[in-house]
């Protein structure tokens, strides 16, 4: 039998029935898992249900619970196939399944270069900018991204990796056959397309408040950098670098304004020592080993090299300022119609992108 | 005895001739109104007892019935008292039965005898014109609006004893002042010279009006997007005189005109709150809606993101057509309704923008659904409206274009428009079709080659292709030029509208 054998299956079935209950124990502010999740059954029950009378998957039946998931298409992976990711191992708690919907290969999971990109889920247009950029540019490099499928930077991550055609990972607090939140489902459907969705609660289970951070665990031990676009402080993103951390992995953070809300979290991350992430660039060197020099003075000027008229690199100044249109014209020292041409040409060549209410904003530099 | 005296009901915008039968003969005392009245039609009883009795005329102590026909036609209003007193006159043998010759009658009676003014003057006038009569009497308030129908003596009459001497021969009222003199008359139009920079608002403004194509106006509350906007009609070609007689009806049916013939298109701006009806025309009886107001000129919709959904919806099928069809109870009717529609929204939830923006992504997004959907569809174009710097603001205004340099720029672009689309249904650019667009709008390899490198970019769906050969047309005709060049091209895709549904996916 591949997949997950049975008292695997059991385990992760039994999760899912006390996640109620754990819900009912933990769900205040502050409140982590802990150790709960990596105590034997009996143990686990105690803990959770003590002097509750019905013993918990009294209805189990390992048959039944396959042929739901077959049903679902839901795929489960134990600790004892060959494709689980063996980088989890390495977590006090590593989920004894897991639950995993969507076509990508099974393999993917346990690829050992990939890279967790997590953040606010209220970015600003800047963390929005670079999540897409880090995405897509990882995504080219073939690095699979890890993230949550949240709104804000974890969305955009997942964006960009699949606008470069690359393998996504969603990782999710409810159970792989349920698009949360509602308002990502068709990007929950496209990362189910291309990569997959995994969860350590079976098909069905709707999130909890300690699922999250207890889904960041899983993201971290996954992924080989956990990056950070932004977040505040204190914020679920900073969870994920904890596990990383603990772990051993490498984590990231960009740099944002030091006015920024949704900056305090990450520049607090780099005065502690975290990486500094400029780019895909930062990420690749880290994986793979430092590009040369003239490697980068090469990358550096084809960026560059794209626009050689001096109007056009005024505008794009111009537009990195994020001035209005007037403001873009003052820059450029052009009257207003060609600013706009040259702003569409900009546009195709992808340097600029277009809001959808027609501000002009700088895409991420190409990898 | 029987008497015939016309005059005219106002329907929506137009007028409708009505004929009031009076007959008046022996029984016992009472004034009966027939031929579907309204209340207020019904009241007109008691105003032309006292209107006759206080101007020293005499009230028949008879059986008086009067008939509205058509009588299936609902008569709602006060213009029927003066046709029902002349009938009473006529009937009860006060004046010569021969009077009043192809005559026709609007005016509301004061308990004293005094002519009061009536709404849609104009288009009574019209409709009597139309009808074949060659006079109409009007209370003297109505008499410059009525004379703006050419080919029709206009009698202004200030009461009902004036009005017997007219009709007895004994005197005859002064004309009321023709066109020539009222054009004279008029306030300037707010110009384009008084608003400091948006360079791009203004040449949007300019494109707008020259292709007659809807504009979006975005930015922050209090960058200017109402006072911009407002300058729209100053730029547009002015009315002809047949639009403008237009103009003048559609105001004075809805009670808004000063009796003047407008000279500039007109400028309407409801209220976010305003509901489908207020927009469109409606009620029981049906008036005329924002819409047909705003007729031959802006219809301004700022906060376009917190109308109703409703009643953007109902403005589709208007700003596509330029007519309102509404159906009340057993008749329809239909309004005029081809007006330039400009919205203005802010550039999201917390309206301050991309620098320092504080919403989140699902607020945008919900933001942006609301935006979207079947008015934007109708939207070409999308501008940037943001503060002025402060240098700008106290700058001196020298540099700055007057609207009337504008308008000589739109205008030629119209003929040229006008002379090529002259086969076609449209009036402008912005009006051509799919078919149109294609056979009008041809470009250079280097244009093509610029639009397709979009589309393979991505960043042009096949809808925006149809929209942005439609604005690079209309640049080109403001550049004079017949042929569109890439750089036209190219200033129509930074002016287009990426609809917020293709972006959220």
């Amino acid at each position: 039998m591949t997949g997950a054998c049975d008292s695997c299956l059991r385990r992760g079935y039994l999760v899912g029935e006390l996640a109620a209950r754990i819900a009912a124990m933990l769900d205040r502010p502050g409140k982590r898992v802990g150790a709960l999740l990596s105590l034997p059954e009996d143990e686990l029950v105690e803990a959770v249900s003590a002097g509750v009378a019905d013993a918990p998957l009294s209805r189990y039946d390992s048959g039944q619970a396959r042929s739901e998931m077959a049903e679902r298409g839901v795929r489960a992976l134990c600790r004892h196939d060959g494709r689980y990711p063996g980088q989890l191992l390495q977590l006090l708690d590593p989920p004894a399944v897991l639950f995993v919907s969507g076509y990508g290969d099974l393999d993917l999971l346990a690829h050992d270069s990939s890279v967790a990109l997590v953040g606010t889920r209220r970015p600003s247009p800047y963390g929005r900018e670079v999540a897409q950029g880090l995405g897509r540019g990882l995504a080219a490099a073939g690095v699979p991204v890890v993230s949550g499928l949240a709104l804000g930077i974890d969305a955009e991550g997942h964006r960009g990796c699949l606008a470069a055609d690359g393998r996504a990972v969603a990782v999710l607090a409810c159970g792989p056959d349920v698009p949360y939140p509602r308002t990502n489902r068709r990007l929950y459907e496209r990362v189910r397309e291309r990569g997959l969705v995994v969860s350590e609660l079976p098909p069905g289970q709707r999130p909890y408040r300690w699922s999250f951070p207890a889904r960041n665990r899983i993201m971290a031990g996954l992924a080989r950098i956990t990056v950070v676009v932004e977040a505040a402080d204190p914020s679920g993103s900073l969870i994920t670098t904890q596990f990383a951390t603990q772990l051993g992995r490498g984590v990231g953070a960009v740099p944002g304004q030091v006015t920024s809300r949704v900056a305090a979290g990450t520049n607090n991350l780099l005065k502690d020592g975290a990486a500094l992430v400029t780019g895909p660039q930062d990420l690749l060197d880290e994986l793979f080993g430092s590009e040369s020099a003239e490697g980068r003075a090469a990358r550096v000027q084809a960026a560059a090299g794209a626009i050689d008229d001096p109007v056009q690199l005024r505008l794009l100044e111009a537009v990195e300022a994020s001035l209005g249109i007037d403001g873009i014209c003052a820059h450029a020292g052009v009257p207003v119609r060609e600013a706009r041409a040259g702003l569409s040409r900009l546009e195709r060549s992808g340097h600029v992108r277009r809001d959808p209410l027609g501000g002009y904003r700088r895409t991420a530099a190409p990898c | 005895m029987l008497a015939s005296i016309a005059t005219f009901a106002l329907t929506g915008v137009d007028s409708r001739e009505v004929t009031v039968e009076v007959d008046v003969r022996r029984g016992l005392p009472a004034f009966t109104v027939v031929g579907l009245p309204d209340a207020g039609v019904r009241e007109a009883r008691e105003r032309v007892r006292a209107a006759l009795l206080n101007s020293n005329l005499e009230f028949p102590l008879q059986r008086i019935t009067a008939n509205l026909a058509p009588a299936s036609l609902r008569k709602a209003g006060t213009g029927f008292d003066l046709a029902l007193a002349v009938g009473v006159l006529v009937a009860s043998g006060q004046v010569p039965a021969s009077q009043p010759d192809r005559t026709a009658v609007s005016g509301e009676l004061s308990l004293g005898g005094a002519l009061r003014p009536v709404r849609g003057a104009l288009a009574c006038a019209l409709g009597a014109r139309a009808a074949g009569y060659e006079r109409l009497v009007v209370a003297v308030e109505n008499a410059e609006e009525a004379a703006l129908a050419e080919g029709l003596q206009v009698l202004p009459v200030p009461s009902l004893t004036r009005l017997v001497e007219l009709l007895r021969g004994r005197w005859r009222p002064d004309q009321p002042p023709r066109t020539p003199e009222t054009r004279a008359r008029c306030s300037p139009a707010p110009d384009l010279a008084d608003v400091r920079g948006q360079q791009d608002a203004k040449r949007a403004l300019e494109i707008a009006a020259a292709g007659g194509h809807n504009l979006l106006m975005v930015g922050p509350p209090g960058a200017g997007k109402t006072m911009t906007a407002r300058r729209l009609p100053g730029i547009l070609p002015p009315p002809s005189f047949d639009e403008a007689l237009e103009i003048t009806r559609i105001r004075g049916a809805a009670g808004l005109g000063d009796g003047r013939l407008a000279l500039e298109r007109p400028f309407r701006a409801p209220h976010h709150t305003t509901s489908p009806q207020g927009l469109v025309g409606g009620g029981s009886v049906p008036r005329p809606g924002e819409i047909t107001l705003a007729h031959r000129g802006v219809l301004f919709l700022d906060e376009i993101a917190e109308f109703s959904r409703a009643a953007l919806e109902a403005l589709r099928q208007p700003l596509e057509d330029g007519v309102v069809e509404i159906t009340r109870g057993q008749r329809s009717l239909a309004l005029p309704a081809r007006a330039m529609l400009v919205a203005a929204c802010n550039p999201c939830p917390c309206a301050h923008g991309a620098g320092d923006c504080r919403c989140n992504e699902l607020d945008r997004l919900r933001y942006a659904r609301r935006l979207s959907g079947p008015l934007l569809d109708r939207i070409d174009l999308i501008c940037d409206v943001q503060p002025p710097p402060a240098a700008e603001l106290v700058a001196r205004a020298a540099t700055a274009e007057r609207s009337a340099a504008v308008r000589d720029r739109v205008v030629a672009a119209r003929e040229r428009q006008a002379r090529r689309l002259a086969g076609d249904d449209a009036l402008c650019n912005g009006h051509m079709d799919g078919r149109a667009t294609r056979r009008h709008a041809v470009l250079g390899t280097r244009g093509t080659e610029r639009l397709l490198s979009s589309v393979e970019a991505g960043t042009l769906t096949g809808r925006g292709h149809d929209r942005v050969l439609r604005l690079a047309r209309t640049i080109a005709d403001l550049a004079a030029r017949e042929r569109i060049v890439a750089g036209d091209v190219e200033e129509a895709l930074g002016y287009r509208l990426v609809s917020p549904v293709e972006m959220a996916a």
